[in-house]
């Protein structure tokens, strides 16, 4: 067994092994899923914070459930309805969850960094939900899951990311996991959002978007960030659209079993084509589906890591 | 390095499988359909080569499925998260006698967590425990009702069954802790 991390931070520090647990364990959380009683006693007695400093749907709906299924009790706390809008300092915060013996605390903060932080002030475990454009370490692993689910392995395989790299931490995540595992990775974008800075992370950037789709045997989509742009990047997203955007005349380029990817929420027109967001080599809901077993496995493990951590074990 | 006594050889665990499946069978003459239903990982196997013997007495297939019970145990806050594996139970439980199949029974606790776990399928008419080897220290009031051996062990030695795939070199080592 090799999970002994009280903490999901992020990817970089992950060990291959480590994600290929993840990816294992989630596989049995799947198969939960699918039974008429959906819930396992995995986590009960135990106080989840749902700590989302920066707004977010669909991770919280995901973590929010995946928690539900596994029993534990639930906090859910957002920056809008909180003592952070009377200046409360984030550890204060924290600190004070933890005071009502909160066991783990799901974080989205708009800061890189802010789940290390915590990590190094709090007993309780600490699962990165997103922070800032450095890591989502929850979505590289479901989608991870997801093309090994589908293709099998993982390794060898001929990965694109499109889009919006630089402010991306899906991007980042995806790189660290995917190219831990093996698979080749290639990024393509404009170049004002895709630096060549990318490729000391062991992956290709490329400009021209046919040659980066042409050998793919998955495109991984990626929206553009606007909430993170200080300034324009590209001139107008109907340029973008019309020079970077997955079109069906694009797809004729790729392999026929080319898997299309998207973290959501997808922009219709802009990034991806709608018919090709419907089509059957689209996985996007395949991918919710894997978020919720990949995030019911990290706490799962985490679990495990913590106990053996206040044990001495 | 620890001892290691061979308790059972292939020809002794094959017998031993063969006395526990004309028990099952003697035991549930009723009528009421019988599954098996084997603990990951040890008894998985165990379960199928239990079908196999039951099939043979009873001249149709007895449906045997795959049970993890790591979601279900009461020690996940003190220990690595363990390994899971998949639950594969591809017919109704419900209205069903289940044979609960294991390897070893030792605390008791595994069972206790089986039968949890079972009840997320449906509501067996009955459960029945088989284990090939009981070796005591139980924890919790659970009874095995067919048992392939009853091994006297200290709580400190490991039980361990070896099954291979043919069947033909398997055997069970009891590894005593040097005291």
């Amino acid at each position: 067994m090799s999970w002994h991390r009280k903490d999901l931070l992020d990817i970089e520090s992950l060990t291959a092994e480590e994600i290929v647990t993840v990816l294992d364990t989630a596989r049995a959380f799947k198969a939960v899923g699918e039974r008429a009683i959906k819930k396992v006693p995995a986590l009960r007695g135990k106080t989840v914070v749902n700590l989302f400093v920066e707004p977010s749907t669909r991770t919280r709906i995901s973590f929010e459930l995946a928690e539900q299924r596994l029993s534990a009790d639930i906090i859910n706390f957002t920056a809008e309805a909180s003592s952070l809008k009377k200046g409360e300092t984030l550890k204060d915060t924290a600190r004070n969850l933890e005071a009502l013996n909160a066991d783990f605390i799901v974080i989205r903060h708009s800061a890189s960094g802010a789940p290390h932080f915590l990590s190094r002030v709090l007993s309780a475990s600490v699962v990165n939900a997103g922070d800032g454009a450095h890591e989502h370490p929850t979505q590289a692993l479901l989608d991870a899951f997801t093309i090994r689910e589908r293709k099998g392995r993982i390794e060898g395989l001929n990965i694109t990311i499109l889009g919006d790299i630089l402010y991306s931490r899906v991007a980042r995540s995806n790189i660290w996991a995917l190219t831990k595992l093996g698979a080749k990775v290639t990024l393509c974008g404009p170049s004002t959002l895709v630096p060549r800075v990318f490729e000391q992370m062991g992956c290709r950037v490329t400009y021209n978007l046919e040659e980066a789709i042409r050998d793919a045997d998955i495109i991984n989509l990626l929206r553009i960030q606007h909430e993170r742009q200080r300034k324009s990047m590209f001139p107008s997203l109907n340029e973008y659209a019309s020079l970077f955007g997955l079109t069906k005349q694009r797809m004729e380029l790729t392999k026929p079993d080319a898997l299309i990817m998207h973290p959501g929420p997808i922009n219709r027109g802009v990034e991806i084509d709608s018919e090709i967001a419907d089509c059957e080599r689209s996985v996007i809901l395949e991918q919710v589906t894997n978020g919720l077993a990949i995030r019911m496995a990290v706490l799962f493990l985490v679990n495990g890591g913590k106990g053996v951590q206040e044990l001495g074990l | 390095m620890p001892e290691q006594i061979i308790i059972l050889n292939s020809a002794a665990i094959q017998r031993a499988l063969v006395r526990i499946a004309h028990e099952i069978a003697e035991r549930n003459e009723s009528g009421v359909e019988v599954v098996l239903v084997g603990i990951q990982r040890g008894g998985v196997p165990l379960a199928r080569r239990l079908a196999n013997l039951l099939e043979g007495i009873w001249n149709h297939p007895i449906p045997a499925g795959s049970l993890d019970v790591s979601m279900h145990r009461d020690d996940l806050d003190r220990r690595v998260a363990p390994n899971v594996h998949p639950t594969v139970i591809p017919f109704d439980v419900t209205g069903k006698t289940v044979v609960l199949v294991d390897d070893v029974l030792f605390s008791g606790r595994t069972i206790r967590a089986a039968m949890d776990a079972l009840n997320d399928f449906g509501r067996p008419i009955r459960i029945q425990l088989a284990a090939l080897i009981d070796r005591g220290h139980r924890e919790l009031p659970i009874k095995a009702d067919f048992v392939g051996k009853n091994v006297p062990t200290a709580t400190g030695d490991d039980v361990a069954v070896r099954l291979s795939d043919e069947g033909n070199a398997d055997d069970v080592v009891l590894l005593e802790t040097k005291q």
